[in-house]
């Protein structure tokens, strides 16, 4: 795995839908991770993550919301994205949103998630009806419910996945403060 | 992941520790469809105070360990799940659909 941590992110890249949350906020590159399909990465980018997640001062239960969402899409990547093949690539940067509105206030982290996996189908994204008592169909659920923003999208044979968390005083609606 | 089995007069406990995701969730299946469906214990207790981490896949595992104890009549108990467990647990809505207990005494004596 590549880590390269501090680097500024170009969000042009990414397309349109993954520009920087809003023209009024800007964000910074915290992380740049370079992994490979292999499950046994997983508990390393959740190390890193925790970390940045301590760094930006997310509550203990929105850092482990925020893992668990990005566990949650790297093992959709490798089981669905990669049907359970190892040594593909998959890039992880995270970085931390600022409100410029106010003058620069930190107000969240933004992750975005890169494979040249299939093409999955956004209605298979749906995940499963939590009153079906069986196996499978959680993780799209746990990174709905977890962040505030998921977007999918596919681009030049790329699938991409952009997530949101806000910090709980700068939620959109939150004392007039966050975007979207 | 580590898991080890002690017996009980009452069953099997599992003293699980660590992360159970993608990379590990397969070999607690293992161990818990082995220990119901192939030896039919009749109660099956799985300690998780020492889990860091549990992911979906983990998730499903817990729930196949669950239908396999209902189909053939016997019990999966949990117990000592901490905030990380318990949050996935009541994500999934499962929290009420598995036998949960606080600690080894309560669950035991369940």
């Amino acid at each position: 795995m590549v880590i390269r941590a501090g680097l500024r992110v170009s969000h042009s890249k990414f397309g349109k839908r993954f520009a920087p949350v809003s023209s009024a906020g800007r964000s910074e590159l915290l992380l740049r991770l370079q992994l490979h399909s292999n499950p046994e990465s997983l508990c390393l980018v959740r190390a890193a993550l925790e970390r940045a997640t301590e760094v930006l001062h997310f509550s203990d239960p929105d850092s482990r919301a925020i893992v668990r969402s990005v566990d949650e899409a790297l093992a959709n990547v490798i089981r669905h994205a990669y049907k359970g093949r190892g040594g593909l690539p998959i890039e992880i940067s995270c970085s931390r949103l600022w409100n410029t509105k106010d003058g620069g206030t930190p107000n969240g982290i933004e992750i975005l998630l890169s494979d040249s996996g299939r093409a999955i189908d956004p209605k298979k994204l749906k995940g499963r009806p939590l009153d079906e008592v069986r196996p499978g169909g959680l993780g799209i659920h746990f990174m709905k419910q977890s962040m505030d923003v998921v977007e999918f999208h596919r681009k030049s044979g790329k699938n991409l996945l952009r997530m949101v968390k806000y910090l709980a005083s700068q939620k959109p609606g939150a004392q007039g403060q966050g975007e979207e | 992941m580590q898991i080890s089995a002690r017996q009980s007069t009452v069953g099997t406990i599992f003293d699980v520790a660590g992360d159970i995701d993608l990379a590990h969730s397969p070999a607690m299946r293992k161990v818990l469809l082995g220990e119901i469906k192939e030896k039919k214990t009749p109660k099956v207790f799985l300690n998780l105070k020492n889990v860091r981490y549990i992911d979906s896949s983990g998730i499903a595992s817990l729930v196949e360990g669950l239908k396999a104890s209902r189909d053939i009549g016997s019990r999966l108990i949990l117990f000592a799940l901490n905030p990380a467990v318990r949050e996935v647990m009541e994500l999934s809505r499962l929290q009420k659909i598995f036998e949960i207990y606080e600690n080894e005494e309560q669950a035991l004596g369940a």
